[in-house]
């Protein structure tokens, strides 16, 4: 218990993604839940990396982290103008309203 | 060894609650406020195990950019008056137990996975790219990401780029009925089109409206 190691991360990385997952599956009110919810997913993902880096003594995880970080920055900005377009044309973000496709 | 625990575990604690309120919040906001502290304590861990760099990027990109457009998001929208009900709207039931088995399931996936891995016994001789303990954490990361892996750094400048204008044509609205100013006819005026010499005669004058 004392001595922190390579399964204690990876064990809060999984607790993370599987509480990401839950947001994603469960959300049924706010679009913008559901994005942060793939905020920590990718978070859960960079905590992986950058623990195997770091335990394996191998720079590579730094650098695939940053690249992560990257796209998930361009993937909440585009998600946030693809939500704020279908609210102005729809005056509405619910989960439950958004049936167009009628999947 | 046991301040490392105890730091480890209280972050990590920390991380864990504000993921779950990020995702039981009934107010957006607040859900915006928990991803930024779930973001500080993890960039925390980051700078604590030796990744001192990613943790402060993480905290310039995650809590300064992706947050606060978040938030900028959430307020522009009056979503947060909106009740965000968890588990109790009545047609979404039946997502409910679905949904539920299915993450514990992944769960338990994973945890089988942590538990059940073992280092390939070669691996770690094999990597070519092991951090030198003598330089700090930026400069080792300088040192790999120009050289090593250049056009994947160029690529990733090149999907900001596209974020970017994908953002600012998907927001962009052209108003219609709005005056403004037409920079190319305001060039292009010649002197003919707005002056006109006009030999006056004697005694006659220059009618106003020809």
């Amino acid at each position: 218990m004392i001595s922190i190691g390579l399964g204690h991360y990876l064990t809060l990385a999984a607790i993370i993604f599987t509480i990401g997952i839950v947001g994603l599956f469960l959300n049924r009110k706010n679009i913008i839940v559901i994005l942060m919810s793939i905020e920590l997913i990718l978070l859960a993902v960079n905590i992986n990396l950058v623990s195997f880096s770091i335990f394996l003594n191998d720079i590579s995880g730094q650098i695939f982290t940053l690249f992560i970080l990257t796209v998930a920055a361009a993937e909440a900005a585009i998600g946030l103008a693809i939500i704020v377009v279908y609210y102005r044309n729809s005056s509405t973000i619910d989960v439950e309203k958004i049936d167009s496709l009628k999947g | 060894m046991l301040a490392h625990a105890i730091f480890f575990y209280t972050f990590s604690f920390i991380a864990i609650v504000s993921a779950i309120m990020v995702t039981v919040s009934k107010n957006t906001v607040h859900s915006v406020f928990f991803l930024i502290l779930d973001f500080i304590s993890i960039s925390c861990l980051f700078i604590m195990i030796g990744a001192e760099f990613l943790g402060m990027i993480m905290l310039i990109v995650y809590v300064g950019a992706v947050a606060v457009l978040f938030l900028f998001v959430v307020m522009m929208l009056n979503v947060a008056q909106q009740k965000n009900q968890w588990f109790s709207a009545q047609e979404s039931s039946k997502h409910i137990p679905i949904g539920l088995i299915v993450s514990v399931i992944i769960f338990f996936e994973l945890i089988i996975v942590i538990g059940g891995w073992k280092y390939k016994p070669d691996l770690v001789s094999a990597m070519s790219l092991t951090i030198d303990k003598n330089i700090t954490n930026t400069h080792s990361i300088g040192y790999v990401l120009y050289t090593d892996y250049i056009h994947v750094f160029q690529l990733s400048g090149m999907i900001l780029l596209v974020a970017m204008i994908g953002a600012i044509v998907l927001t962009f609205r052209q108003r219609s009925g709005v005056k403004r100013q037409s920079y190319f006819s305001q060039i292009s005026r010649e002197r003919s089109d707005g002056v006109e010499l006009i030999d006056v005669e004697n005694n006659k004058g220059v009618k106003s409206d020809d």
